[in-house]
């Protein structure tokens, strides 16, 4: 855990390296198909653990928890209905023993519903503001640094969701985005319209992350420089991933390409960086030694 | 005539849910053929839809009413159209595969097919091979598709074919996938028939694959 206030870092602008993929990672260590990584948190917890410590390692300043379909409507569709807080809390802990000695903090990771709002889908707002605060409740109870909203594509779902978390905890909020139409989320939304409601909303940093290319993230980046004067969180893809002929899944996108994007991101102005999908522990390694050299 | 079938398509495009069903049944009062009307209005008017969403101008929202409103206008047609015999397009099961519970890309892609006059058997989230493979026996469909959204879970599409394959059904349905981590490469790597990126293209696809 950080020794003095996060949020004091934050606001003088220190840079963060943050952690790489954790889907994908499971999968790489086994996690059979049609298993929740969150079911591993509990079954299986030495694997995420050694992915967390991976990153921790790599340079990881800002580690998440494994915990973005944590939430009590998601998991109430799987067996682990009645296990929500006990996820989340285990999770948690799986981050404090990897981030143990060192001057890292802790993010809970919450991601969307994934079913959408009336009129377009069956649930009401109010779903989604109890559905996230008793989430974030378990999180800020169970020890995190700060709370991360993200691969967020509604513009409705992220403000109930700042809202319901806020009703519950003071914690810095991060407020990250998926824009995988490009520069448009799913819905629609846009990397300034984001960055504008949710600055308003009194979000403490806005992000992007998952998304599709390097190029369109970049260019996402741009525009929500153009929108608000909050710090940015920057969290791409390592690009679509395909099958060796080893069986497993790989990424194409190099660690090293990943590096050499770094002080283009700097220069726009992003304070967070780390990788989204397709990332190892190398691809922050070689985030990692790109900033302490920038 | 050509008029009215405008106006449904236009409707439809709109989303316009309350209007539509109204002008189709003024159409078929006018004495237009339900198959024109299916056709030449409510078809039509989806597939513009699925072509503004691929060219960035629609979104989720916007495909999402404009389903609504063909599904209501749908409801006045249907009997009319069973009564002519006329065909579906062809009859496709959809679902998201095992451990994943998403469901908003796999409605679209539903909702889309029968935009295009396809039969759609749902069957909804985190389906299991078994339940491909008995859908496959019970309904004779001649396409499956199989949607997912985490990287987790797209190896349980490759479970699925593997289980189709197992059940000696292979070969007779054409498997299609997508969903965001979904790529060409991955999906021919899993000896899928073929990828769609959205919802649009997959109903292209679709119908080239029972071409």
């Amino acid at each position: 855990m950080a020794g003095k206030p996060l949020i004091d870092d934050i606001k003088n602008g220190k840079i963060f390296i943050l952690d790489g993929a954790l889907g994908t990672n499971m999968q790489l260590n086994g996690l059979p198909a049609g298993k929740l990584n969150e079911e591993w948190v509990l079954e299986k917890p030495e694997i995420p653990l050694k992915i967390h410590s991976d990153f921790a390692e790599a340079g990881s300043d800002i580690l998440l928890t494994m915990t973005f379909c944590a939430n009590p409507i998601h998991l109430s569709d799987t067996p682990f209905a009645q296990r929500t807080k006990e996820i989340n809390y285990k999770a948690v802990d799986l981050v404090k023993e990897a981030a143990k000695g060192k001057n890292i903090s802790i993010a809970g990771s919450l991601g969307p519903i994934g079913k959408l709002m009336a009129p377009y889908g069956p649930l009401e707002p109010n779903d989604f503001y109890t559905s996230f605060a008793e989430q974030a409740k378990y999180l800020t109870e169970a020890g995190v640094d700060l709370l991360v909203l993200e691969t967020f594509y509604s513009i409705e779902e992220g403000t109930e969701a700042l809202k319901g978390i806020r009703s519950v905890s003071d914690l810095p909020l991060v407020v990250s985005f998926s824009f995988d139409r490009g520069t448009r989320t799913m819905m629609g939304a846009k990397p300034s319209t984001v960055a504008q409601t949710f600055t308003d909303l009194g979000a403490d940093v806005i992000g992007i992350n998952c998304g599709k290319g390097l190029d369109e993230n970049t260019e996402c980046l741009k525009m929500m420089r153009d929108a608000t004067t909050l710090p940015l969180w920057f969290k791409p893809n390592a690009g679509k991933p395909e099958i060796g002929s080893d069986g497993k899944t790989h990424y194409h996108v190099t660690p090293e390409e990943i590096a050499s994007r770094v002080p283009d991101w700097l220069a726009i102005g992003a304070q967070f960086i780390g990788c989204c999908c397709g990332s190892t522990a190398a691809h922050i390694h070689a985030i990692a030694s790109r900033i302490k050299t920038a | 005539m050509a008029d009215l079938l405008n106006e449904i398509k236009e409707a439809v495009i709109d989303g316009l849910q309350k209007v539509v069903p109204g002008k189709v049944q003024a159409a078929l009062d006018a004495g237009i053929d339900p198959e024109t009307i299916l056709n030449e209005a409510m078809i039509k008017g989806m597939s513009e839809v699925g072509q503004l969403f691929e060219d960035g101008e629609f979104f989720v929202p916007e495909m999402l009413v404009a389903a609504r409103a063909m599904a209501s206008g749908m409801e006045i047609l249907k009997p009319r159209l069973i009564q002519a015999d006329v065909k579906s397009a062809g009859k496709v099961i959809i679902g998201t595969v095992q451990g994943d519970l998403h469901d908003i890309g796999k409605n679209l892609v539903g909702m889309m097919l029968e935009g295009a006059a396809f039969e759609v058997v749902d069957l909804g989230a985190d389906v299991s091979p078994e339940k491909f493979v008995e859908a496959v026996k019970e309904n004779g469909a001649q396409i499956v598709a199989l949607s997912a959204l985490l990287t987790t879970t797209m190896p349980s599409m490759k479970a699925t074919i593997e289980a189709l394959e197992t059940a000696g059904l292979r070969d007779k349905v054409k498997v299609m996938v997508g969903g965001a981590p979904l790529s060409d490469q991955y999906a021919k790597e899993i000896h899928a028939d073929g990828y769609s990126p959205d919802a649009n293209r997959a109903v292209a696809l679709a119908k080239s694959l029972i071409a």
